[in-house]
Order: structure tokens, then C-alpha cells, then sequence
């Protein structure tokens, strides 16, 4: 799981082009929108673009997403119980 | 016709030149062999927050950089020089008091971001499926005057134009009648476009350009058709009020398309100087767009062997390449022109000397299509 | 005192139909143009439905009378077409010239063939003529020789408000005596490219568009092209020929607030609709009808409806959006729902809000959901709104001499 959070936040970073933040820079329970790092809605659909582009799972409704994408843990969370079914 | 008084009183150029300064006018000549001109990239990170530019390309930089520059050049500042590159994020331009009041952001791009479309564009083309939303947002042409507005939190009118190279010349005129119609007394008015290598290849093939490598102090020699093209960011703040930081007076802009043969370009400027209380012999100095393409360059040649004998002749193109803003470039000369009373070696054509600079007219022309002029005066 | 502005010819082409006339037969029997994409080729043409016109473009050369449409993107012909019964309608190929002007606007340009000949742009010499055919000037200059218009010409884009913000230019310069007559409207064909941009925002719906529905899921995409022509008072009373309605008002305001969403209160809106009454000193209560922008995603209604609510406070005026008819036309919709805000002008009617079948719980007006005919409507605003916060509100007002 660890090895998952570790890649994710490097994912993260390539995907939203975050250029002045490093993978030691986040942590993974701390909420990636709102306070955190302040992502907004269309940073919402690109991690959707990187959860079906590189984990073959498909989010349909972007509401969804505000759950999965609350943190880089809930992120790793979905992924492994996702992609096991 | 003088209509109400329009004043440059900041500019910010991003362009193949060192132009990023506003304290500085063209203390070197930058010269190149290329395929196509690329400005010369301020750092940006200094100018916007790095979270905040995530998933901006680099038009969007160069429009908001810009932007930014031209606010602050026209903040009067405590010591005349004094150039302050610290406007990283949005809360400190309010904090500074940039673009407080301002009434208008008005953009012309005649091509918009030609990166993200091409991003789009070529993953379409390779059969992906999965879309990202980044480039299809930083596409759409309106996404520069829109997110100028988001920095500087101004609700206030909003437009863009991208009509080729009418794009700019139609951004000043919506300016010109805010002034006159009293609906504005601040507005940022902007001229931009960029060339990638991709694009350049493509519209290669349209006959735009010249077909390899040229120099461009030397642009003139070749007598060949196709121009160089280029690439800038040019945006001035303009106001109804003189301030200590004013340039020089935007009096009227005109576009002119396709000219009728029963009325040459000499008739039409010379009516637009009358209608402006002018004649073209109080014409100090006339910034022409020479651009290289033997086709069309001979449309200045006219003007400068007839009604504009007399005049101080000047060029651009060969510091900025061609590109449907150039005219951005070719403002910012003017204004500096008149503001410094001096016209640099380097972008003169002919060598008679003024005794005064107070007038200055630009024409531009492209494929003998989209005509343009702009009329600058002295404050 | 500022010239007087007023509407003396209309152009429409959308999904709903070729022309006037057949625009007005489809609204009065409640028609949609909604359904499925018959001749772009898209991934998506399963997925979501659209409001495609429905011809060909070789249908499309026909109507516009050319004989041949090499060099012509589907957006130009689509803008041909309207724009010139436009003109045609206002008979101005009768009369003496005045100075005109053409304000056109667009977004997606000759996109409709750049995607499609994109590689060979890339490798070969054989579509060259289509490579200047891209941008957004294209269409306006074809438009614009074809129609002998010179005084004037430029194109803007605004995203989904630019047609209104073209009528609104037209409108200024007019007033300023700078132009006599201007054609102003939009035009834009569906593209794969904007397809496939909007799916990436998640916010095309599956179903036929629902605005202002509590389960409304995004927009319907449609294509088309309408133009007004606006004259002075003075040029108008050539020729002997009806003036359809006056601009009375518009307004022009940046929302500020995010790239593609709008601020829940609706700032932007807010702001466009007051400039808009105050441009001649509308009271509020004197608009009858608001033909919103509503496009059926959760945001836009929400921050459209609010807006509404907080300026017209208890006197709501009707409120219906037209796009469950048209579809979304992105850059043309501006123009062609000031043709149909007009239309109710003329023929004393309310267009339904089609496909709302539980109104929102947030708001306290409920749009028209059934077509109102021989009602008294004096004065309606026209919403556009557009992402990257371009908010745009037109007024057109029963022309009174």
C-alpha cells in the first residue's frame, strides 16, 4: 500500500503539473482539496483522466470523485479495492 | 475626428527582443538565425504564483505576465526605474492595488493557445480516446482576458476578439469607444499570440512563411516571398487621465479590409489623418509592417516614396517576426518612441531626422487583406 | 441622447430548423432538435445526444447557393446561410448602401475540417487550402465578401456568450454613429474536437439537457448559426419595411470566479442583468419574459437562478430556457435565442422550458413549462452566459415609433 501512496503522489504531481512540489511535500491523509494543496474542480477531472488512464477505472459521475479523491490514502484506498474486483 | 483622449500609461511587452522591462527601450538588438522568432521568457514564477500557473501553457503566461507588467508600469512609483518583479500571486496584485477600478480587459489573439489545440489536435489525430480537460479550458480563445479577470478579481467588461490581424486593432477600438461612450476611464487592452514549431510547419505549407532559416536583421535581403514569423505578448493599461507614468495619447485606430482599387492606401490614410485633424506631412514618424514577403512589402514602399517622403520611416518586424498581434509590438515602439523622443538606429528605415516627434502613425498590412492603422500623438 | 437601435432582419439555422419560418413552426409545436448525430463522425455519437442540423454539407452548399464548397468549413456555410437570409429578410440588398458592419462570432472556427484533414496538414501537400480555413476570422471574411460587407468586419469569442457579445458590439457601434447597420450574430458547427472537450468536463448529459430540473446531468451540444440585423431608427425607416423589435439594454460582466464554473450567487449574471435594465433605466419589473441561459448543468442554473431571484426580489418575470429546443450552440446561442426572445415579441407568445418535470428545490420560480400564446410581452432579456466567467444579458423591446 505504501509502495501505492508513494507512486500516486508522483502520478498526482506529473498529472496536475504541480512543478514546485516534491512527493515529501504531501501527505497522504492530508485533504488534497478545499485547504491542503487547494486543488479545484478540473484538478477533480484530471485525477479522474489518471485513475482510467494508468488504473483502468472509470469514474462516470464527477460527484463521486470528491470522496476518492479526498486524500492520497482515499486514492489508494479505491484503487486496491477496485482493481482486486 | 478627436474624440475623448485615450492615454497609454502602462505597457508590458513580452517579445523576441528584451522588452520585459518597461524602465529599458531596446538597449541591445537580439539577433537571430531561426525558423521563427520566440520571445524571450521572463521568469514567469516570479510574476505568477507555481499552483496558480499548474495548468497554465505558456500563451496564458505570456498573457498574464504581460498583464501584470503593464499594471504595475503604470503604478507610479517612488523612484523614477524602479522595477518591481513581485507580483507572484493574484492576492498581492490587489494587495498592491493593481487593477483596482480597472473598467475593461479586452484581449485580441488571432490564433489563441496554438500549444493546448495542438495538444488536442494530436491526440485525436493518434485515436485516443481519454481526454484531458486542461487543454480544451486553456484553448478557448477567451480564456486569457478571463483569467486576467480571476487574478484581478474584475467583474467588470470583458471581451476578445480574433480576427487575424484585426484582433488587436479591434481590442483598442472597443477600448477607444468605452472611453468615448464614458463607460470606462481604466482598460487593459492586450495583443497576443505564439508559434510553435508544429504550427509553423503546417502554415508553411499555406505559403505563409519564408521556406527555411533566415536572419532577421537582414529579413530585407532576401527578397523572397513569405515573411518570418514571430510571436509576442503586448498589453497597455489606458486611461482618460495623464498620469507621471503616460506615454503618449492613442488617438484613433482604424481597420480597413480588402481595399477597393478606386481607393489606395494613400487616399484612405490620408482621409483618416483629416478626419483626425491631420495632414500626412505632420506625420513625424510612420512605424510601417514590413515583414520581408516580397509579394506584399511593396505596399510600403508606395506610401514611403509618396505622402510619407518626408517622414522619419521606421520598422518592427524584423526585432518581432509576424504574427496577427504584431501591432502590439509596433504600439509599444511608437509609445516608447514619443515618450523618449528618440527613435532607435535599429528599427530605422530611412534616415531623415525629425525635429520633433509628436506624431507618429502605424500601418500594418497583411496579404493585402487586413488593413490596419493606429494614430499616436505626444501627451 | 443615443441613437435608438432596431432589429429589421433575422437569420436562423439550427436543428430546429432551416429558417424562420420553420423555426417559429417548430417552437410553436414544441419540436425539439434533439436526437441522435447523424453526420459528424464521434466516438460519442452513441453515448449523448445532440442537436445536430440536419443536413449534410452538401445540403448545406445548396442552401447556402454556392456552386462548389471547396475551402469552406461547415461553420462558414452554416454562417452563410443565416446571415444571409438575414439580410435578405431586412431587404438591405434593396437599398441605397449605408455604412455596415459585420460583428460574427465563433469559437471552434473551421475546426469541422482542420480535425478532419489534421494529418494531412501534418504530411502532405493535399489539403493546403483548408489550413487558413481554420481559425475564427475564416468564416466572418467568406461571410462577409459573400454579402459585399466592407465598412466594418471582426470576430470575437467568448465561449457560449459571444453571439450576444457581437449583437452588443453592433449595438455600441451603431449608437456611436461609427455604423449605420451591422450584421451581428455567431456561428459554430459541432466538432469531434469540442465533443470530446466538453465529455472531459463531465458535463454533457445523457439524456436530452433538463434545465433548471432537480435532475438535470449537463448540456445537450447543438450546432447553427443566427444573425440580426440592427439599424438606426433613421436607416430603418428606408424602404418601408418592419421593425421586428428594439435593443433596448444590454449588458457586458466578467464573473471572475473560476475557469469553468460560476460563483453560487451568480455574480457575473448579476451583474450583466442589472447593466443591462440600467443601460435605459428598465425597472426590473417592467421585463415579461427571461429566456435564461440555462443549459442544464448543476452550476449554471443554480447561479442563473439565484441571480435572477436576488435582482427581480419578488416580481420574477416568466423564465424559460430555450436550449431543450436548439441544444447548446455554444457560440451561436447568444444570437439565436435573441432570434427566438424576439419571436416571442412579435407573436405575443412564451416559449415552454421543455423536459422539466421536477422543478429545482432551490429556487422559487418555476420556469413556463408549457407553451403561453396571446400574452402581452413588452420587453425580454436574453441571458448568455459563457465559461471563463463571459456573462452577457441583452434587452429587446416591442418597437414602439
Amino acid at each position: 500500500m505504501e509502495d501505492l501512496i508513494e507512486k500516486l503522489k508522483k502520478e498526482v504531481i506529473e498529472q496536475l503539473n504541480l512543478e514546485d512540489i516534491s512527493a515529501e511535500d504531501i501527505d497522504a491523509d492530508s485533504p488534497l482539496f478545499g485547504e491542503g494543496l487547494g486543488l479545484d474542480s478540473i484538478d477533480a477531472l484530471e485525477l479522474i483522466v489518471l485513475l482510467e488512464k494508468n488504473y483502468g477505472l472509470k469514474i462516470e459521475d464527477p460527484k463521486d470523485g470528491k470522496k476518492i479523491f479526498h486524500s492520497i490514502r482515499t486514492m489508494a484506498d479505491y484503487i486496491t479495492e477496485y482493481q482486486r474486483a | 475626428m478627436i474624440r475623448v483622449p485615450a492615454y497609454i500609461n502602462g505597457i508590458g511587452l513580452i517579445s523576441p527582443q528584451q522588452t520585459a522591462d518597461p524602465s529599458l527601450f531596446l538597449p541591445e538588438v537580439m539577433e537571430y538565425t531561426t525558423d521563427f522568432l520566440t520571445s524571450v521568457d521572463p521568469n514567469y514564477k516570479a510574476f505568477i504564483d507555481p499552483l496558480a500557473a499548474r495548468r497554465m501553457s505558456r500563451l496564458i503566461k505570456m498573457g498574464i505576465t504581460a498583464a501584470k507588467i503593464a499594471l504595475q508600469d503604470a503604478t507610479p512609483k517612488p523612484h523614477e526605474g524602479d522595477f518591481l518583479p513581485s507580483l507572484a500571486s493574484g492576492s498581492e496584485a490587489t494587495r498592491e492595488g493593481l487593477g483596482v477600478g480597472l473598467d475593461a480587459i479586452i484581449t485580441g489573439t488571432g490564433l489563441g493557445s496554438v500549444e493546448d489545440t495542438e495538444k488536442i489536435l494530436g491526440r485525436m489525430t493518434a485515436g485516443e480516446q481519454l481526454m484531458n480537460p486542461t487543454p480544451f479550458i486553456q484553448s478557448t480563445y477567451n480564456t486569457i482576458s478571463s483569467q486576467i479577470a480571476i487574478i484581478l478579481q474584475c467583474h467588470n467588461y470583458n471581451s476578445t476578439y480574433v480576427h487575424r490581424s484585426f484582433s488587436f486593432e479591434s481590442a483598442l477600438q472597443d477600448a477607444l469607444l468605452q472611453f468615448e461612450e464614458g463607460a470606462a476611464a481604466t482598460a487593459l487592452i492586450g495583443g497576443i499570440d505564439e508559434m510553435t514549431e508544429n504550427h509553423l510547419k503546417i502554415t508553411r505549407r499555406a505559403g505563409h512563411w519564408k521556406m527555411g532559416p533566415v536572419n532577421n536583421l537582414n529579413l530585407l535581403s532576401y527578397q523572397t516571398p513569405g515573411a518570418l514569423a514571430g510571436e509576442g505578448s503586448a498589453y497597455f493599461l489606458m486611461a482618460s487621465q495623464i498620469t507621471s507614468t503616460t506615454y503618449a495619447s492613442l488617438l484613433d485606430v482604424q481597420t480597413i479590409y480588402k481595399p477597393e482599387e478606386s481607393l489606395p492606401m494613400d487616399e484612405v490614410i490620408t482621409r483618416f489623418l483629416s478626419d483626425n485633424g491631420l495632414s500626412p506631412d505632420q506625420v513625424d514618424a510612420v512605424i510601417l509592417g514590413y515583414n520581408g514577403d516580397i509579394r506584399y512589402d511593396f505596399l510600403y514602399d508606395r506610401l514611403g516614396s509618396g505622402i510619407f517622403r518626408e517622414a522619419q520611416q521606421v520598422w518592427y518586424k524584423h526585432l518581432c517576426g509576424e504574427y496577427y498581434t504584431s501591432t502590439g509590438f509596433a504600439l509599444w515602439l511608437g509609445a516608447n518612441i514619443l515618450k523618449h523622443q528618440v527613435i532607435p538606429v535599429a528599427v530605422r528605415f530611412n534616415n531623415l531626422n525629425a525635429d520633433r516627434l509628436q506624431h507618429i502613425l502605424v500601418y500594418n498590412q497583411d496579404r493585402n487583406i487586413n488593413h490596419s492603422l493606429l494614430l499616436l500623438s505626444r501627451k | 441622447m443615443a441613437r435608438r437601435v432596431v432589429v429589421t432582419g433575422i437569420g436562423i439555422l439550427s436543428s430546429i430548423g432551416r429558417n424562420l419560418p420553420e423555426t417559429l413552426e417548430s417552437v410553436l409545436r414544441s419540436r425539439s432538435g434533439i436526437g441522435k448525430l447523424r453526420y459528424l463522425n464521434s466516438p460519442h455519437q452513441n453515448e449523448f445526444p445532440f442537436a445536430e442540423v440536419p443536413f449534410p454539407n452538401t445540403a448545406l452548399t445548396e442552401l447556402a447557393q454556392l456552386s462548389d464548397s471547396e475551402g469552406y468549413s461547415r461553420n462558414a456555410l452554416l454562417g452563410l446561410i443565416a446571415a444571409t437570409e438575414a439580410l435578405q429578410h431586412a431587404r438591405l440588398h434593396e437599398l441605397p448602401p449605408l455604412r455596415t458592419g459585420l460583428l460574427s462570432a465563433t469559437t471552434v472556427g473551421g475546426m469541422d475540417t482542420c480535425e478532419r484533414y489534421y494529418n494531412d496538414f501534418l504530411t502532405n501537400d493535399s489539403k493546403n487550402i483548408y489550413i487558413d480555413v481554420y481559425d475564427c476570422a475564416d468564416s466572418t471574411e467568406k461571410i462577409a465578401d459573400h454579402l459585399s460587407i466592407r465598412d466594418y468586419i471582426t470576430t470575437l469569442s467568448t465561449a457560449c456568450s459571444s453571439a450576444a457579445n457581437a449583437i452588443l458590439l453592433g449595438a455600441r457601434l451603431i449608437r456611436s454613429g461609427r455604423l449605420d447597420r451591422a450584421v451581428a450574430g455567431g456561428t459554430e458547427a459541432l466538432t469531434s474536437f469540442h465533443i470530446n472537450g466538453f465529455n472531459s468536463l463531465k458535463i454533457l448529459d445523457k439524456v436530452p439537457c433538463r434545465p433548471f430540473d432537480v435532475n438535470r446531468n449537463g448540456i445537450t451540444l447543438g450546432e447553427g448559426a443566427a444573425y440580426l440585423i440592427l439599424e438606426t431608427e433613421e436607416a430603418a425607416h428606408a424602404g418601408d419595411r418592419p421593425i421586428f423589435a428594439e435593443l433596448s439594454g444590454f449588458g457586458n460582466a466578467c464573473e471572475a470566479f473560476h475557469q469553468t464554473a460560476s460563483a453560487p450567487d451568480g455574480k457575473g449574471a448579476y451583474l450583466a442583468m442589472e447593466r443591462a435594465l440600467k443601460l435605459n433605466g428598465t425597472k426590473p419589473s417592467e421585463i415579461d419574459y427571461i429566456n435564461a441561459h440555462g443549459t442544464g448543468t448543476d452550476n449554471n442554473d443554480l447561479a442563473e437562478g439565484a441571480a435572477i431571484e436576488r435582482l427581480f426580489g419578488e416580481k420574477i418575470p416568466l423564465v424559460s430556457s430555450t436550449k431543450p429546443f436548439t441544444g447548446h450552440m455554444t457560440s451561436a446561442a447568444g444570437s439565436a435565442e435573441a432570434v427566438l426572445s424576439i419571436l416571442c415579441l412579435i407573436h405575443r407568445m412564451v416559449l415552454p422550458n421543455l423536459n422539466l418535470e421536477t422543478p429545482m428545490p432551490e429556487l422559487k420560480f418555476k420556469p413556463v413549462t408549457e407553451l403561453i400564446r396571446d400574452v402581452d410581452v413588452n420587453l425580454v432579456m436574453s441571458n448568455s452566459f459563457g465559461f471563463g466567467g463571459n456573462d452577457t444579458s441583452l434587452i429587446f423591446k416591442k418597437y414602439n415609433r
